[in-house]
């Protein structure tokens, strides 16, 4: 069954199963491939798009779900890879696997779009749906300030 | 910023070709990350294992020979290149090696990246410097003393004339290769970029999508296959209907694989091969499938714990024993008789298994995030049935490896699917899959004895393990000595005592189990570190000051379990950081009031950790408010990537401590995903802070050795705190209350 979208600002049709979801449709369908499989159960926040401007986990999310609708990836967030959070992200030597990293900075994004000058809380309340296996949680933080121009606060503590 | 892209191999030789003339240096990384000098004099420059190249672009490019998977090799390695090489650090760039065991030693693993390419590397980028100059003397027709290295160049001082290696690269090309061992090295005093912080080639990459991981291997005409295994380690399909998973929109095929002992330990099953990789999924779910479970269908968490406490009932093994432990603690007043447990732990990288192969009757080519690209391609070409140079391996990025990627399981099966297809084929493993057939952290079971006489001195040191020893698994030798995986520096620990017995028995299991991040030293780290903070406790003396008082005096302490390295503990070294550590973290200054201060200092990959936490615990939750290292990991080749690995390895040994377990019932997995398999999320991890010390050591191991103190200096922090001594992980609120 076709099922027509918005993909990083252009239409896009695809025939596929309408119970597909979003993340294997941009996966191995389009070969959108940044994008990323972690738990397929929503859990680990690595498939993280946006969809209409919200970030949506894209594996628990059916295409057919999305008809219509702008869904954004990590592909479509700047066109050069240089959006203020991916220059965060740079400068402050985030990324160590980096396999996690295109759903932090969508997370982050999509926070930043909600609350432009973040609290450490408000961080950490946000983003505690994506999990980085490396630990790279202080630097995610400190990107997130640095994007924000917010001075980075007290590290919360567990 | 310098970005680097991952070359394969046809682009390698493509902008070799049209580059014109290649200089190529040839220099050996040896075998073993620690290979000693000795056996780098004795091994030719020639086989060549990786490359300097240099285009008439000016363009530098170091062929990585290792894999990168986090632990910032793709930085760190260049960086020694470019210092010997006096190279503008924006002119260097990284390909990936193609797989040739002939050429080069790929294996990725035992923190050993930067420690055994260190020598190599210098040598090989002193060797073409010094053809560059020799070819620059000629061309100008001056003495060789009169020219030097600079920015990427030869200049001649005197004539202030300057040619960049990229203009003499097609005479250097004639030079004579010197030899290795005299090559003369850089001064270390005169270092610009080894000791100085870079930034990670690839974050641009990794932070635009671009990267591209061995999951986003896409090859014209490939197909997605997910393969249901035994849930019962060791069990088999019995029988199976696939007509329903036939019939799931997309599904292609459905075939069966034999199991795999000896050089894979795969299960075999059911594998569903389809047009993409949800309808894989969907197919594996209508299979009907009757299992035969095989002979480890009882085993349960439960059941090993008895095994252990059986095993503990009686005398072990000995491994070591020096003077009279048992006769010792019969006598001594003040003692303590304490177990620690640690469980099995899965290496959860956030990037599945999988493997893409593509097998055709002439060769074959694979796109494998592997730790062992030399493996992988043995593995392939072995079910190919093709000599393995016709086995093209594409090391690629890995989504973390932690030991998990050195096996070559995912592999195997890979290539037993695309023997079958003709096709091109990615074998995806679910997160279920990966967590239920991981190869785990032994379990194990510690029965720790100890006593401190009247002066506060150490009396007696007995150490019991019973664990499921790694080397029983894989190392042939291991069915004689399963005990040579189990201890590490607990067989050589830095506190005097006249008296120190080790014994071991193997606990059977029919768990696969083999290299997690920091292997032994994982459970080793914590058991003496605690151990030796409750004997403080027991002699009443402060935790630091009881271990300053133990290490004692300026010593080298052979490694007991590996004594033909001869990279024995350093004690001043050890002491070092545990003074700068605590140092750092005010270790003298009163804390609030229920918060409490705990400290660990440990030896492993011949690199010096210490850390100081603190921590308290708040209405049955324990929380920790920091931890402070010091590090001595020798000279801190990328300073900023040994702390990103310091902090990284922190968070990994938190998650083990703080959060699941993998746990055994009737054979199999009881976790599956990350509802039950759950890992440290951004608020539950503390401020880490990281102290190095700028060593002029030669590099060792960083990428493991700041995992083993952190579970130890939480635990005794949480007995600073509260009297409350943690002696099982992960912690369970009973053992906080």
């Amino acid at each position: 069954m076709a099922t027509t979208f918005i993909l990083n600002g252009k239409s896009q049709t695809v025939d596929v199963s309408p119970d597909m979801p979003l993340l294997w449709v941009l996966r191995d369908t389009l070969d959108k491939t940044g994008t990323k499989f972690g738990c397929g159960a929503g859990l680990c926040g690595a498939c993280t798009v946006h969809i209409n401007g919200e970030a949506a986990r894209s594996c628990q999310t059916a295409i057919s779900a999305v008809a219509g609708k702008k869904v954004t990836t990590i592909e479509g967030l700047s066109a050069n890879g240089l959006h203020p959070v991916q220059q965060a992200w740079i400068a402050e030597d985030v990324p160590q696997c980096g396999y996690c990293q295109s759903g932090q900075i969508m997370s982050a994004v999509a926070l930043l779009a909600k609350k432009p000058n973040p609290t450490d809380a408000d961080i950490d309340d946000f983003m505690s749906g994506n999990i980085c296996r490396c630990g790279t949680y202080q630097r995610i933080r400190k990107a997130i300030h640095r994007a924000a121009g917010t001075p980075a606060g007290q590290a919360k503590s567990a | 910023m310098t970005t680097a892209p991952v070359l394969n191999r046809r682009d390698f030789l493509k902008a070799g070709a049209a580059g014109g003339a290649a200089l190529v240096v040839a220099f050996h990384l040896p075998g073993s990350a620690y290979a000693s000098a000795e056996d780098q004099e004795k091994k030719p420059a020639n086989p060549l294992n990786a490359w300097v190249r240099i285009t008439p672009d000016n363009r530098v490019t170091l062929i990585l020979g290792k894999s990168e998977m986090g632990q910032g090799a793709m930085t760190a390695l260049p960086m020694i290149l470019a210092e010997e090489m006096y190279l503008d650090w924006q002119q260097v760039s990284v390909e990936q090696a193609p797989t040739d065991p002939k050429v080069y030693d790929h294996g990725t693993g035992g923190s050993g990246s930067v420690a055994g390419s260190w020598l190599p590397l210098r040598r090989a980028g002193a060797a073409a410097r010094e053809m560059f100059i020799t070819a620059a003397a000629q061309h100008w027709n001056v003495g060789r003393d009169t020219c030097k290295a600079q920015d990427g160049g030869v200049l001649h001082g005197a004539r202030k004339q300057f040619l960049t290696y990229g203009e003499l690269v097609a005479d250097a090309s004639n030079v004579p290769v010197p030899d290795f061992n005299t090559v003369p090295l850089k001064n270390s005093d005169d270092f610009t970029i080894v000791g100085h912080d870079r930034k990670r080639f690839e974050a641009a990459a990794k932070s635009s999508g671009a990267a591209k991981f061995g999951i986003d291997s896409r090859i014209t005409g490939m197909e997605y296959a997910v393969i249901a295994r035994c849930p019962v380690f060791g069990g088999k399909v019995a029988k199976f209907d696939a007509t329903k998973a036939k019939a799931v929109p997309g599904v292609r095929d459905v075939i069966t694989i034999d199991a795999v002992g000896e050089g894979a330990f795969t299960c075999g099953g059911i594998v569903v091969i389809a047009n993409n990789s949800w309808a894989a999924i969907q197919g594996r779910k209508a299979l009907n499938i009757a299992w035969d479970e095989g002979p480890n269908a009882a085993e349960s968490s439960e059941s090993l714990r008895k095994h252990f406490i059986e095993n503990a009932a009686k005398p072990g093994k000995t491994v070591r024993n020096e003077g009279d432990a048992d006769a010792a603690l019969s006598s001594a007043v003040k003692k303590i008789d304490v177990v620690y447990e640690l469980p099995f732990a899965p290496h959860a990288c956030m990037e599945p298994m999988n493997c893409t192969v593509h097998i055709r009757p002439d060769g074959a080519e694979a796109w494998v995030p592997t730790q062992a690209p030399q493996w992988a391609q043995g593995v392939i070409a072995g079910v190919a049935e093709l000599p393995p140079e016709k086995v093209n391996v594409h090391t690629t990025l890995m989504g973390g490896g932690f030991g998990r990627r050195y096996q070559a399981d995912f592999v195997m099966e890979a290539a037993q699917v695309a023997k079958v297809t003709g096709k091109p084929v990615q074998v995806l493993w679910t997160r279920e899959d990966d967590m239920q057939h991981d190869f785990y952290r032994p379990a194990s079971y510690h029965k720790m004895q100890g006593a401190v006489d009247a002066q506060g001195k150490l009396a007696a040191w007995k150490h019991f393990q019973s664990s499921t020893s790694i080397a029983a698994v894989w190392d042939k030798d291991g069915k004689e000595k399963p005990e040579a995986s189990e201890f590490a520096t607990a067989a050589f620990i830095p506190y005097e005592t006249p008296n120190f017995r080790v014994e071991y028995a193997l606990a059977h299991s029919g768990v696969p189990r083999a290299w997690w991040r920091s292997v032994e030293h994982s459970s080793s780290g914590f058991v003496v570190e605690t151990f030796v903070d409750e004997l403080a406790a027991t002699a009443g003396v402060d935790p630091l000051q009881f271990r300053l008082q133990l290490i004692g005096g300026a010593r080298k302490i052979p490694d007991f379990t590996n004594p033909k390295e001869n990279k024995p503990l350093d004690t001043a070294r050890l002491k070092g950081v545990l003074q700068l550590a605590a140092e750092k973290a005010q270790w003298s200054q009163p804390l609030p009031k229920g918060v409490g201060r705990g400290i660990a200092g440990y030896f492993s990959f011949y690199s010096y950790t210490a850390a100081v936490a603190e921590a308290s615990v708040e209405k049955g939750q324990l929380r920790i408010h920091r931890i402070v290292y010091a590090v001595d990991c020798g000279r801190p080749v990328n300073p900023a990537g040994v702390v990103a690995q310091v902090e990284s390895a922190a968070v990994y040994a938190l998650s083990a401590m703080m959060k699941d377990a993998i746990t055994i019932d009737r054979g199999r997995v009881q976790q599956s995903n990350f509802n039950d398999y759950d890992m440290p999320r951004m608020s539950e991890v503390p401020k880490i802070e990281v102290h190095l010390v700028m060593s002029k050591e030669d590099p060792t191991g960083i990428g493991e050795p700041g995992l083993p103190v952190v579970a130890p200096a939480v635990g005794n922090a949480v007995f600073a705190a509260t009297g409350k001594r943690l002696r099982r992980l992960p912690i369970k609120p009973e053992d906080l209350a």
